[in-house]
């Protein structure tokens, strides 16, 4: 056992620190600087990135890069909450490699409403609204739903179009109204259950690197506030109540950061059941974390905190969407309790879970 | 990045394995009964005569020269054979290591290491608590010895103890952190008193007091130089706070495998909170696995005295807390009812880890201001 960074993922970890801190938004206003958000959107491009789960040769094959390596770049993306689609389209592409399907540049996935997983479509067109989190701005027309074929899943697509919107200010969710026609592509091979648990470890442990790279950046904006802003002639970091908050946020960051590492790895290397428990676990974890971190933040700030103006909403924001994104720590918590505490152990396949909103209760 | 075994380790666990599933001592949880502070001694030399203990430790003084990471291999298994965690000493050794002559660790570390000899630590006092470093215990000269005058508290084992790895005030002339000197001091001699602390949970075998009126310590026996104690007692007390040091995931993990079989055995007879309080000890217990997966690890490069553990601490307090937490919640009325009930007992041991080894509230500070570099 060795959790280092090997020395390529240490210098790939650098690399999208670096781009991240360059090219991400360093104040809300920021984020309408349209030329910034291209020259991100272009260099996230050129280093390949939105290629890492791609085919690395024939279709059906393993990917460009590991799932490791996928969440190093997402977790340096967060930590600046850079506003480029990253997940998104990653996750789009894996979920068309693991089908065996051509590459459609731009591809999302469009989630179910509750965005636990996949969007399920038995008939055909969609019944419910469905949502396609992390829409690039340039993105393509199509975002893929299962449909279910045996025991397993064909991937089908619907039209990427309806409004975009939604709670982050850096990643767009584009809802797909219901009604709309699902396509099936010709070819490719059917997605098995460990096929979608496979991939859903793999969001897991995305948004939970998402989540980490919140919590880091966050918590440097938040102490170098500290340090700088006085109250009773001095820096309010300098008390002990503040002081306080902001260790236990540290505390809560590097524990997160031990189980989304572990869950980044174990998306590939382990068991689909295992991964998927991985995930869980780091989930879990990482989206209380977040939620505790991004509000000491919100507090040590004091009013300005409570302002638009602050960037630290900004983070919040995004952790609410990576909370829910793959399911927020309820119900990972739920999905826990129903795989390891029923009588039995084994529970519902994968494939039910992701389509159960709350998870199945006893 | 790999949390897989290498083909040794994997080599280590199987070997490991199948020598603890002829030798499990079925001893209780050490939080909850005497009887496994009764029969830690038995654990250790059990553990250490078949070669696995003090893995990481010097194989010249009777540990196995291996990366630390061994040690997480050691915790999964001693946790997945629902067995006892291994003696916690680690910060011991550390110390001895980092700061005692050669004298000092030939004749200290193979007994410590191989638990022919018992040692506790004396650093607390009634009066010195977080604010260690003003200790009264004196060491005062007196030809080629010392003599120790003085009230410790909290002394883990002092009952059984051989040795005792006493801090005391060898200079009160000088600023209180600079005139400590740390001694190995035996414990069996006339000058010495043992009083039994009784813990909220019941267990008496843990902790105890110790007075010291005229005891004796040769000079020779000093750990460090005069003065260095702060110095020693900060590189122990680092270690001590950390939970790849001492073994605690194993504790963890079963107690939470232990909550998760009684709920397994009837779910139906516990609520839906109850059931997400489990759940969520065992991300906790989880966490705390792969938190020391990732600190082994970086050892790799060195081992660090820093302020690190101070992060450490915390998360293991929290997840002690967190799975005492889910016992009372799952044991509900039982624990209220029946003051033997094992779920109130670990409950309430707990309550200790956030104020032992540092309170919680001292790690905070030293985070605070050491690693996030918040102004004083």
């Amino acid at each position: 056992m060795d959790t280092r960074d090997t020395p390529e993922q240490a210098e790939l970890r650098r690399a999208a620190r670096q781009l991240a801190r360059r090219l991400g938004p360093r104040a809300v206003a920021d984020l309408d600087d349209a030329t910034r958000t291209k020259r991100l959107l272009a260099a996230v491009r050129d280093a390949g990135w939105l290629e890492l789960r791609d085919d690395a040769g024939d279709t059906g094959g393993e990917p460009v890069a590991g799932a490791v390596e996928t969440a190093i770049v997402a977790d340096a993306l967060a930590e600046t909450v850079a506003d480029v689609a990253f997940s998104g389209p990653v996750l789009a592409a894996d979920l068309a490699r693991r089908a065996a399907a051509p590459r459609r540049d731009g591809a999302l996935v469009a989630y179910s409403a509750d965005l636990v997983g996949a969007a399920v479509v038995g008939g055909d067109a969609t019944a419910t609204s469905t949502f396609a989190v992390d829409a690039e701005t340039e993105a393509g027309d199509a975002a893929y739903v299962l449909v279910p074929d045996g025991d397993g899943f064909r991937l089908g697509a619907v039209p990427l179009d309806g409004a975009t919107g939604g709670a982050d200010l850096t990643r767009a969710v584009r809802a797909i109204p219901a009604g709309v026609a699902v396509s099936r592509p010709a070819g490719g091979r059917l997605l098995t259950r460990d096929d979608v648990a496979s991939w859903t470890a793999l969001g897991l442990a995305l948004t939970s690197a998402d989540l980490v790279g919140l919590m880091r950046g966050v918590l440097d904006v938040t102490v170098a506030y500290a340090t700088e802003r006085k109250q009773y002639g001095v820096a309010v970091g300098s008390f002990q109540a503040v002081q306080h908050l902001l260790a236990e946020a540290h505390c809560l960051m590097e524990g997160s950061r031990s189980v989304a590492l572990h869950a980044s790895w174990a998306a590939d290397e382990l068991a689909p059941d295992d991964a998927l428990a991985a995930g869980r676990v780091a989930k879990a974890y990482c989206a209380r974390a977040a939620r505790t971190v991004c509000e000491t933040a919100v507090q040590v700030h004091g009013g300005i905190g409570n302002t638009w103006e602050c960037i630290v909403h900004v983070y919040l924001r995004r952790a609410l969407l990576s909370s829910q994104w793959f399911g927020d720590d309820g119900l990972q918590l739920s999905e826990l309790v129903r795989t390891r505490l029923t009588r039995t152990g084994a529970g519902a396949p994968p494939g039910e879970a992701l389509r159960s909103g709350s998870g199945s209760d006893h | 990045m790999d949390f897989r075994d290498s083909a040794e380790e994997a080599a280590f666990r199987a070997r490991f394995r199948a020598w603890l599933a002829d030798n499990n001592p079925a001893l209780p949880a050490s939080s909850t009964d005497d009887e496994y502070w009764a029969r830690q001694a038995e654990w250790h030399t059990a553990l250490y005569d078949a070669g696995f203990f003090g893995l990481s430790w010097p194989a010249s003084y009777g540990g196995h020269d291996l990366p630390t990471v061994f040690d997480v291999i050691l915790d999964d298994e001693l946790a997945a054979a629902g067995a006892p965690p291994r003696p916690s000493l680690g910060y011991l050794v550390q110390g001895i290591t980092t700061h005692g002559s050669d004298a000092i660790k030939d004749r200290f570390l193979p007994g410590l290491i191989s638990g022919r000899e018992r040692w506790c630590q004396g650093f607390s006092e009634p009066d010195a608590g977080s604010d260690l470093a003003s200790l009264r215990t004196t060491a005062t000269p007196d030809g080629d010895e010392y003599v120790i005058d003085g009230h410790k508290i909290w002394t883990s084992y002092s009952d059984v103890a051989d040795w005792c790895f006493l801090l005391a005030r060898t200079d009160s002339d000088v600023p209180k952190h600079k005139g400590l000197t740390a001694f190995a001091v035996p414990m069996r001699q006339p000058g010495i008193e043992q009083r039994p602390l009784r813990m909220i949970n019941g267990v008496t075998n843990e902790f105890g007091q110790v007075l010291f009126d005229h005891a004796r310590v040769p000079a020779a026996n000093m750990i460090g130089a005069p003065g260095e104690g702060w110095r020693v007692a900060m590189t122990i007390v680092s270690h001590e706070r950390e939970p790849g040091e001492l073994g605690y995931v194993a504790r963890y993990a079963k107690t939470v495998k232990e909550l998760e079989h009684r709920v397994r055995a009837d779910p139906g007879a516990y609520r839906a909170d109850q059931r997400e309080a489990v759940a969520w000890a065992y991300v906790q217990a989880e966490m705390l696995r792969l938190h020391v997966c990732r600190r082994l690890s970086e050892r790799l490069d060195g081992i660090e005295h820093g302020p690190g553990g101070s992060v450490d601490k915390l998360l293991m307090t929290w997840v002690e807390q967190t799975v005492g937490a889910a016992a009372l919640d799952v044991s509900g009325p039982d624990a209220a009812l029946d003051p033997d009930d094992v779920a109130l007992k670990t409950y309430l041991y707990g309550r200790a880890q956030s104020v032992m080894g540092g309170t919680s509230q001292i790690q905070k500070n030293i985070v605070a201001t050491r690693i996030l570099g918040l102004p004083t």
